[in-house]
């Protein structure tokens, strides 16, 4: 398959996501600019994380903006694969191409350290590979992870299966304490309502080695390509 | 509409020049190079290069007594802006630490921010890519909002411009003593990856080649932050805000990224950040090394407002900006870099063969002085200055523990010393930074070194920042040994061999002569460990100064060591990794209690003599625990620092997987509290499994290092030490990890 990863001015994550689709993954990957206007040539686009613009405007809302972001609606609304990590969450976000809002965290500060995910839905072809009774250990590493959705629309997320990942403990109970940023429903990764659209704040290009002490985010990147 | 005032150039004389931090003697010698008097630019240029700051001039005589190349050095100290090691594969690391100390006590957050760009420049102007942030951090009590206030900033402060760059921020110390009220002590750290034949040089060269400024806008914010740095903290210094430059780490990322696009161009010919003194140090700089001259156009540099005069654009510190000279008829090929990545790029000057630097200004020369004069290894001035042991040592090592009552309990002594915040659990502070960004942190913070991976090949590098001031304000030379001994000790615990280091020397005002003998002496002791250690010095900083009201902060040398693992899988841990392993002591458990963190807590004294330190006896214990991991036996190595045996027992269980506890035996001639929180120097505790025990002792034996089985990992998730200590987890653990950030939150722990 090939990937796109997209790369706008501050962006920091793209080196990371692209190391692991070509090196780990084992399947081709491209860096693309923000100024682009085609992303015809692929199977799969990942926004990746970092401080696009430097979020000095709320975060992701400049690189909502940049040309590449049409082709991204346009590649979207023809069924292609899109994943959007950190950054990447708030910037599918700011475009309207995934539902509620992302704010600072609860504590006000950055925060980074591991967590666990619990994955909510298996119906989506970017999450088909995933097991819904296993736990998945990777990084957060944000300042604005802190997701907020109207009560209404939260209940459409929960009907429609729209909800990809919580935090949850290591023994995968979904509780406060297992919160880091104050999520509503601990939601810590959505899709859209087509379900070809995944944004989410945890890091899986972060846990995809074990010298680095998980590959429990591979396993992602190996349901998006379809090898699990 | 900017409406902003310009300033009256005033009327240079003495009395100027004396404003401006000279010294009479340095003004005269100005008058005698120039043979004028000079312009009111020359003297701001003049005033800022001979600064302490940009200059060493008190310290660059004691700094050549230290080992300065040989080892795995590619370029000697002082060469360029960072020290360059090999470490094979074609690679090698890019390494410094430097101090941001004044600003971040009148302005924490920028002053800190700016501290990781600036060093962070410094690593990139090489054309290294930066892979590791580190930094050492002080400051007075906690119980004090304001310290409360300046940590809190100096970490935010830190974060945001780390983590927006997408540099890991993978190690580094928070000290607290009361010592560093009111001038806490900032030192950033900075490591990048270069191959050997893509380094960049800090050089001009060849008349007519055109002089770029690339980056940011000039502004009026740093103005004399080189002078600032070279002076006491006052009443005075709040309003010194505007010497302190505003950090755009967005900017950084994107001048890191041209930059390194840039060094690897066969047109480029050399390029230096502007940090201290600005576009002046950069540029006088870069022509004395090309032993060149450079003519600045000094009205084509872009301006962020309206009215800056020559002198103090020739004197921002406006950040996020470089110098980059060019072979002449590749404009083209630059400007596409720069286009590239957004940034602004002009020219603002040619290199010349004249030797000097010429500031031109509406068609009038504004400044025109010989480059070798201003810069440390030419002209800039040089002083010995007048060091006497002061009086406070005479008594600082009259420790009486007979006079002192033992404590009754000693597991809640051991709780309320792991809730101290020198050693309580500093998650509260390492959470705020990204210390897994760019996916090769294998140990990140709270290890005894911070461990990243090398990718496209087996190894590892092993990184730390160490220092005591304490031990060092008791006994300053056998401080500064410790200083790079301990240094060394923690990149051996996580499976490193020391390669080199960097330093960062923050001390009080060098004129007085008991403060210039702590220096002295501290760096005399830093000099015998590195030629012992093998560990050259690749550059730093000095910081002179710090000062408050009450006097001088301890004497703190910070040092950053730089080591190599071999192979990823000797990567070790602190961390009690399997029930029943055997707890094993190399090295001897002397308990020695002077300068220890328990004698401050428990009595509230700083007295010595802090733990001795026998070279030997160190690279022996070290040679054998390296030797030991890299034959794959150990489990487990942590060594015996702030807190003693029982604290360093107590973080290798919090550390293992809960449910995994320790039962320790150990008999000494000496009081349980020596025993228990003495921090003896050469000593590390490791964990093997028992039928390993015998080939650890075989190699502990050929260097005749003692290696004392003393206990073993249980699996009853408690900590027993003789009949002393008996803690279950949850005691140690909430002790140790949620202490500092109640102590944030402005209640007391204790």
């Amino acid at each position: 398959m090939r990937f796109a990863v997209i790369v706008f001015p501050g962006s920091n994550c793209d080196h990371d996501t692209y190391h692991v689709i070509k090196h780990i993954l084992g399947e081709e990957a491209q860096f693309v600019w923000h100024r682009e206007t085609s992303l015809s040539n692929y199977d799969v686009v990942v926004i990746p994380g970092g401080f696009a613009y430097g979020d000095y405007l709320r975060t992701g809302a400049i690189a909502a903006l940049s040309p590449i972001m049409q082709a991204v609606k346009k590649f979207a609304a023809g069924g292609g694969l899109v994943l959007g990590v950190c950054n990447g969450f708030q910037i599918l976000v700011e475009a309207g191409l995934l539902p509620g809002a992302l704010v600072a965290n609860q504590s006000l500060r950055f925060i980074s350290r591991k967590i666990h995910l619990k994955p909510e839905d298996t119906g989506s072809s970017l999450t088909a590979g995933l097991k819904l009774d296993r736990i998945y250990t990777m990084p957060v590493a944000h300042q604005a992870g802190n997701y907020l959705i109207q009560a209404a629309e939260l209940a459409q997320l929960e009907d429609n299966g729209q909800i990809a990942f919580r935090y949850a403990t290591a023994g995968g109970k979904v509780s406060t304490g297992a919160n880091p940023n104050g999520s509503v429903a601990n939601i810590a990764g959505v899709l859209n309502r087509e379900k070809n659209i995944m944004g989410m704040m945890p890091h899986p290009e972060r846990a995809s080695e074990s010298v680095v002490g998980s590959v429990d985010g591979l396993e992602i990147f190996k349901s998006i390509a379809g090898q699990a | 509409m900017n409406t902003a005032k310009t300033m009256q150039e005033p009327a240079v004389n003495e009395a100027l020049a004396l404003e401006h931090g000279l010294s009479r003697d340095e003004y005269g010698w100005i008058l005698d190079i120039l043979g004028r008097t000079p312009t009111f630019t020359e003297l701001g240029i003049y005033s800022v290069m001979w600064s302490e700051h940009c200059s060493y001039k008190s310290s660059i005589k004691a700094l050549k007594t230290l080992p300065r190349s040989g080892g795995s050095l590619l370029v000697d100290a002082g060469e360029e802006n960072a020290g360059l090691v090999d470490i094979g594969d074609g690679l090698a690391v890019a390494f410094k630490i430097e101090s941001h100390n004044h600003p971040s006590a009148v302005e924490p957050y920028q002053g800190a921010a700016t501290g990781v760009g600036g060093i962070m420049r410094d690593i990139f102007t090489m054309g290294a890519r930066p892979v590791a942030s580190l930094n050492s951090l002080r400051f007075g009590s906690l119980d004090d909002s304001h310290n409360r206030y300046l940590l809190d900033q100096v970490v935010k402060g830190i974060g945001d411009y780390g983590n927006c760059l997408g540099i890991p921020t993978v190690g580094g110390e928070v000290v607290i003593s009361q010592a560093y009220r009111g001038n806490p002590l900032v030192n950033a750290m900075a490591v990048g990856i270069v191959k050997h034949d893509q380094t960049a040089s800090a050089v001009a060269s060849g008349a007519g080649n055109p002089v770029y400024l690339l980056g940011s806008k000039t502004g009026r914010d740093g103005i004399h932050g080189a002078t600032f740095a070279s002076e006491e903290l006052s009443a005075e210094s709040e309003s010194r805000k505007s010497n302190v430059q505003v950090g755009d780490p967005f900017t950084e990322k994107l001048l890191l990224e041209a930059t390194l696009e840039l060094a690897k161009r066969s047109f480029l010919v050399g390029m230096q950040d502007m940090g201290a003194a600005g576009i002046t140090c950069s540029s006088s700089e870069m022509a004395a090394k090309g032993e060149c001259g450079m003519r600045l156009d000094i009205d084509a540099v872009p301006l962020r407002e309206a009215g800056m005069i020559p002198y103090e654009i020739m004197l921002s510190e406006s950040q996020e900006r470089m110098l980059v000279v060019i072979k002449a008829g590749f404009d083209e090929e630059l400007l596409a870099v720069a286009e590239r990545w957004e940034l602004m790029c002009t020219q603002i000057g040619v290199v010349t063969g004249t030797g000097r630097l010429e500031v031109l200004s509406a068609g009038h020369t504004v400044a025109d002085v010989p480059c070798n004069d201003l810069v440390l290894g030419g002209g800039a001035p040089q002083y010995e200055l007048a060091a006497v042991k002061p009086a406070y040592l005479e008594q600082a090592e009259k420790l009486d523990l007979g006079s002192l009552p033992e404590p009754a309990d000693y597991s809640q002594v051991l709780l309320r010393l792991l809730a101290r915040p020198n050693t309580a659990h500093k998650g509260y502070v390492f959470e705020q930074y990204d210390s897994t960004i760019r996916t090769n942190t294998v140990v990140g913070p709270g290890a005894d070194s911070a461990v990243i991976r090398v990718k496209g090949t087996a190894k590892a590098l092993a990184l730390t920042t160490d220092g005591n001031g304490r031990y060092v304000y008791l006994n300053p030379y056998n401080g500064g040994m410790t200083a790079v001994a301990e240094a060394a000790r923690n990149v051996v615990c996580s499976g490193g061999r020391p390669l080199a280091i960097t330093n960062c020397l923050n001390f009080g005002n060098p004129n007085d002569p008991g403060i210039f003998y702590q220096f002295r002496e501290a760096v005399a002791g830093m000099g015998a460990a590195c030629r012992a250690l093998n560990t050259p010095v690749t550059g730093g900083n000095v910081s002179f100064y710090n000062e408050n009201a009450e006097g001088a902060i301890y004497p703190t040398p910070v040092i950053g060591m730089l080591g190599l693992v071999d192979d990823q899988r000797h990567i070790t841990t602190p961390g009690f990794k399997k029930a029943n392993d055997f707890i094993v002591a190399l090295g001897s458990i002397n308990g020695e209690i002077g300068g220890s963190e328990y004698l401050e807590m428990q009595y509230g004294k700083v007295i010595g003599p802090p733990p001795a330190l026998d070279l030997e006896t160190e690279i022996n214990v070290q040679d054998v625990c390296l030797e030991a991991i890299r034959s794959g036996i150990i489990n487990s190595a942590h060594d015996i620092s702030d807190g003693g045996l029982a604290v360093c027992l107590a973080e290798s269980m919090l550390e293992a997987d809960p449910g995994l506890g320790a039962d320790v035996h150990v008999s000494r001639r000496l009081r349980n509290d020596e025993l228990l929180f003495g921090e003896s120097q050469s000593t590390i505790i490791v964990t093997l499994d028992e039928k390993n025990l015998l080939a650890l002792q075989r190699i502990a034996m050929g260097s005749q290092v003692p290696c004392a089985t003393i206990g073993r990992v249980t699996e009853n998730d408690r900590l027993t030490i003789n009949e002393l200590i008996d803690l279950d987890r949850a005691t140690l653990h909430s002790a140790h990890r949620d202490s500092f950030a109640v102590i944030m939150n402005g209640q007391s722990a204790q």
